[in-house]
């Protein structure tokens, strides 16, 4: 345990001067996907429920989060809350039209909703279609902070980000986590137990979502601008490669599959075009094959190896 | 001209054709998903990739070797259905034994590859393929203007469904092929060598794909992102019909294009998004899908 | 909990004062010593035949000749990235570029979804941006940024009113618009629909279509119920050419005429004279116009295997004209430069008297042209009629009629 906190204390040290050395905006960036694989982490990893739609929430989120501090001049914290809301209640609806099939349709039937409410973005006047909606002011925290510099925002997003993560650290942890990991193992005997699957479901559905769009509202801020492509589904695959690269049902693989994959993308974007998709699906094909743990899972088999199992 | 509910009738005719139009090339791609489905558990999210290729590869035949488009129709779901083939050898087996969702996992990635190499090599702007002489020009009808092609479309992949849905209902493949679906290892211990079958079944059905893609080449724009657009309309047609039924996947298919095109007449709008709201509702109201099962 | 927060903020704290610094400019030099000028554009996108490649080349082209011409003593660096018609993936990029490469001023932007996100970007770092590729009024009036950004080559105004009033005039009166559906296709529907009513014609309505559609038939047979005796074509690049082939192929063209708003020669090209006879538009260049144009486009041609449009021969020009700023006033404070481009009348390939309004719009003469018959065409490319040199004062939005909140203070 205590080696624990050690390791957590140097992630956060680590985190606190990263924006001195790494362009801020990047680092950023890494943190909101990062809260958002781990959203999604929490259904596929400690439910069994691969959304592959995921996207959609970090899409309306942006949205709602723009809109209301755009133009009904929500001070950031509110409109972040806000959107949160907003992408929860959106999880509600689609988390209950899904929970309705398993498995692949399942998965399918989230990519479909969310592409839907992609052409209603695509359409409705308040998103600004493809223009996307722009020059969204970040504002100033509480009304006494201005965000508008890169370094206080880090902070404010790096805040932002622990508070996501410990949601997710408690809810796995909780008797509410400890069911749905049931549920994941084996879904006939936690009805059987007498436990309402549907509804747990339902409830993780929703938290994800929410968190999902928690993240999708903070990139918003931090690039002060809402857009299509969150809400699109390659973004919704690249979580689900983010999660699966860095470990599925590990507590940290999300965060590293989204570390990696960010920068892979940013590394690389000038360099091969459009040849950053082939790599990515080739590391997809390769996670599947041969890869299944993730890095954290595979380090952590590794470290129970040399240690003896414990 | 006549009119009907304020639509000129010419109009309606025409997007009803498109629909048509469409709804075949949703039909193909539902059925060679279902056909896949039954015997590997897989869906196959490659699908509108290997579509495309279909597409690419119709229209870089004519570009670089001068095959014309009847011989592409035939040598370009080969060259697909190979390429399957080896996907299907080379990772898809190993997955059988574990979750379905990896099945999904993988080919998803495959499609990200296909897609990511040939927007390298062509962008995404889309190549022009021009229509085969011999389909050049169009029936006048009096009431529509109907091109030769697109009569072609759905002539042509209706043709390919019937004849699909005849093999496996009705031939002695067929009923192979229903046998491992339902129990594999009792029809392997009959003799039939199951693996084989597998292998066929996934080179067969996404050369199914590439035949649409090739079809569609001379339709539409030959863009690396034809595929994606539409893959994911035909996830939402598949969770209509649901996955029982041959037949039920060609019909859900051209009803959902037909719809589609109707929307187009009465409330473009809307026009996108029809088929994810019919499969909503069909959600509700009967999960397991029009044609499916609970299994 | 409570630590955190403590160390975050004495962080902050010391940090702020660091990050503060290195932002600042000092007026009067060039930071860094180097001139660096980004081009963002289309690369591989439904755009990119239209600036693309060519953009760079020309934006090389320009750095060239300038160094021969003027041998400044400063260092001029180029830089290039695609945005894929994303406003979102541009404007990140831009940012990038300001916050970390130290880039001064960036050029090309075609696409007017991501050239107002870029004018945002551009405006919040107090940069330049000499746009040439993006269509948009709104560049200069709803979302104008006068002290950042110069609207140089074209915009929706310009093209629309050549071929509006023209085609109108004609007895074609009742115009349908297929209209890309972002910010671009919105501002041209409206400016051409103001046209056509200015002439006396009746707009009888619109269907907008997603950018690089990949079907048009059925937008086709919408735009065929209407009735109209036009249907506009409220779009560019490949989604032009598309629109194009569509109508053909379902004998629209034998009915109704069809108008590309925003076609270049690249376009006309791509579809070849014999479907695109007779068109008439505005284009704001034309290689063969004298033998400055001629010139400058065949040594392009060299290069690219294809006669430049208005995009590159505009980017060309507006980097000649802001590297003559950098070299005149010694600084590249945006500022300074801005004030000396505004002051400076323009004399090049491209624009014989152009002049920067204070709206940020570039004013220069356009042309319209009409496509010529397949047996008029003398030579490769020989592809315009120019029936009308339309002065830059008219061509323009008059800047009376400017929306722009910065100018009415």
């Amino acid at each position: 345990m205590n080696r624990r906190r050690i390791g957590y204390g140097i992630l956060l040290a680590i985190m606190l001067v990263a924006p001195t050395v790494i362009y801020p905006v990047l680092v950023m960036k890494v943190l909101c996907f990062a809260l958002f694989a781990c959203a999604f982490n929490l259904l596929i990893g400690y439910t069994g429920l691969l959304s592959f739609g995921h996207a959609v929430f970090l899409g309306t989120a942006g949205y709602v989060a723009g809109h209301s501090i755009k133009i009904w001049g929500f001070p950031p914290e509110l409109g972040l809350i806000f959107a949160a809301l907003a992408a929860a209640a959106l999880g509600w609806v689609i988390g209950s039209l899904a929970i309705r099939r398993s498995g692949i349709y399942f998965a399918m039937i989230t990519l479909a909703l969310a592409q839907m409410m992609y052409f209603v973005f695509l359409q409705a006047p308040f998103t600004g279609g493809e223009d996307g909606l722009q020059g969204i002011p970040r504002g100033k925290l509480l009304g006494i902070i201005d965000l508008k510099d890169d370094l206080n925002l880090y902070y404010f997003v790096l805040a932002i980000f622990i508070f996501g993560f410990w949601i997710i650290h408690r809810t796995i942890h909780s008797p509410f986590g400890q069911v749905l990991k049931a549920i994941r193992e084996n879904e006939a005997r936690a009805i059987s137990l007498g436990y309402d699957v549907a509804k747990y479901k339902l409830l993780a559905f929703v938290l994800s979502a929410g968190l999902a769009g928690l993240a999708g509202a903070t990139k918003t801020l931090v690039f002060r601008f809402a857009t299509l492509t969150d809400a699109h589904w390659h973004t919704s695959g690249e979580v689900v490669l983010m999660t699966l690269l860095g470990g599925m049902g590990t507590v940290f693989g999300p965060v590293v599959g989204a570390a990696t994959i960010v920068t892979l993308q940013n590394e690389l974007a000038d360099k091969v075009g459009s040849l950053v998709t082939v790599i990515m699906g080739a590391i997809f094909v390769i996670c599947v094959l041969a890869f299944r743990r993730g890095i954290v899972g595979e380090l952590g088999a590794l470290y129970r190896k040399m240690t003896g199992t414990r | 001209m006549t009119e009907i509910f304020g639509v000129p009738i010419q109009a309606l005719y025409g997007q009803l054709m498109l629909g048509l139009v469409n709804g075949s090339f949703y039909a193909v791609l539902s059925l060679g998903l279902a056909v896949i489905f039954g015997m590997l558990n897989i869906i196959n999210f490659a699908h509108g990739a290997l579509y495309m290729a279909g597409a690419m590869l119709a229209w870089m035949g004519m570009e670089y070797l001068g095959i014309g488009y009847w011989w592409m129709l035939v040598l370009a779901p080969i060259a697909v259905g190979l390429i399957g083939i080896a996907i299907e050898r080379l990772m898809l087996q190993w997955l059988y034994k574990l979750d379905h969702l990896y099945g999904l996992l993988l080919t998803f990635g495959l499609a990200l590859m296909i897609e990511g190499l040939f927007r390298d090599l062509y962008g995404v702007a889309g190549q022009p393929y021009s229509i085969p002489e011999a389909l050049l020009g169009a029936f006048n009808l009096g009431f529509m203007y109907l091109p030769k092609y697109r009569a072609w479309v759905i002539l042509a992949s209706l043709s390919v469904c019937l004849v699909t849905w005849f093999v496996i209902e009705k031939t002695r493949l067929g009923a192979y092929l229903r046998a491992a679906t339902e129990n594999p290892q009792l029809t392997q211990a009959f003799g039939i060598n199951v693996p084989l079958m597998v292998m066929l079944t996934y080179g067969f059905g996404v050369g199914l794909a590439a035949f649409a893609g090739v079809l569609a080449a001379p339709a539409t724009q030959i863009s690396p992102l034809m595929g994606s657009n539409l893959i994911i309309v035909v996830f939402a047609v598949v969770v209509v019909g649901g996955m029982g039924s041959i037949l039920g996947s060609i019909v859900t298919g051209l009803g959902l294009g037909v719809i589609e095109g109707l929307t187009k007449v009465f409330y473009p709008e809307a026009s996108s998004t029809v088929v994810f709201v019919i499969m909503a509702i069909v959600l509700l109201v009967r999960p397991a899908g029009l044609f499916g099962r609970e299994k | 909990m409570m630590k955190r927060k403590v160390l975050a903020l004495a962080l902050s704290t010391m940090l702020l004062p660091v990050a503060g610094t290195a932002l600042a400019q000092t007026a009067g030099k060039i930071s860094g010593d180097v001139v660096k000028i980004g081009v963002l554009t289309d690369m591989s996108g439904v755009y990119s035949a239209l600036g693309g490649k060519g953009s760079v080349l020309a934006a090389e082209m320009a750095v060239e000749d300038f160094k021969a011409k003027y041998k400044p003593k400063f260092k001029i660096e180029l830089v290039s990235a695609d945005h894929q018609n994303k406003a979102d993936v541009g404007s990140n990029k831009v940012r990038e570029w300001y916050d970390t490469e130290g880039v001064d001023m960036v050029t090309d932007v075609l696409n007017s979804g991501v050239a107002i996100a870029v004018a945002k970007v551009t405006t919040e770092k107090n940069k330049i941006m000499m746009n040439a590729g993006a269509a948009s009024t709104r560049l200069t009036n709803e979302d104008c940024a006068p002290n950042n950004v110069v609207h140089y080559v074209y915009d929706t105004y310009a093209l629309a009113n050549g071929p509006g009033k023209a085609v109108t005039k004609t007895g074609k009166d009742t115009w349908f618009f297929l209209t890309a559906d972002y910010a671009f296709g919105h501002s041209l529907e409206k400016d051409s629909s103001d046209a056509v009513k200015a002439a006396g014609g009746k707009v009888l309505g619109s269907v907008r279509h997603p950018l690089n559609a990949s079907d048009f038939s059925s937008f086709l047979l919408q735009a065929q119920a209407s009735k109209a005796k036009v249907i506009g074509l409220a779009n560019a690049g490949g989604d032009t050419i598309n629109s194009i082939k569509a109508a053909n192929e379902f004998g629209i063209t034998k009915t109704q005429t069809v108008v590309g708003l925003l076609t270049t020669i690249v376009d006309i090209n791509a579809l070849g004279l014999e479907t695109t006879q007779g068109m008439m538009f505005t284009e704001g260049f034309y290689w063969n116009l004298n033998a400055e144009t001629r010139e400058f486009s065949r040594r392009f041609f060299s290069k690219h295997k294809g006669m430049p449009n208005m995009l590159p021969a505009g980017a060309y020009s507006a980097i000649l004209h802001y590297l003559k700023a950098v070299q005149a006033t010694g600084t590249d404070d945006t500022a300074t430069v801005m004030k000396k481009m505004k002051e400076t009348p323009i004399n090049d390939a491209f624009a014989k008297g152009g002049k920067i309004r204070e709206d940020g719009r570039m004013v220069h003469d356009m042309y319209l042209v009409e496509v010529k018959k397949p047996s008029e065409s003398k030579e490769p490319w020989d592809y315009y009629n120019i029936k009308q040199v339309i002065p830059g004062d008219e061509a323009f939005q008059p800047l009376a009629l400017s929306r722009c909140p910065a100018l009415k203070k």
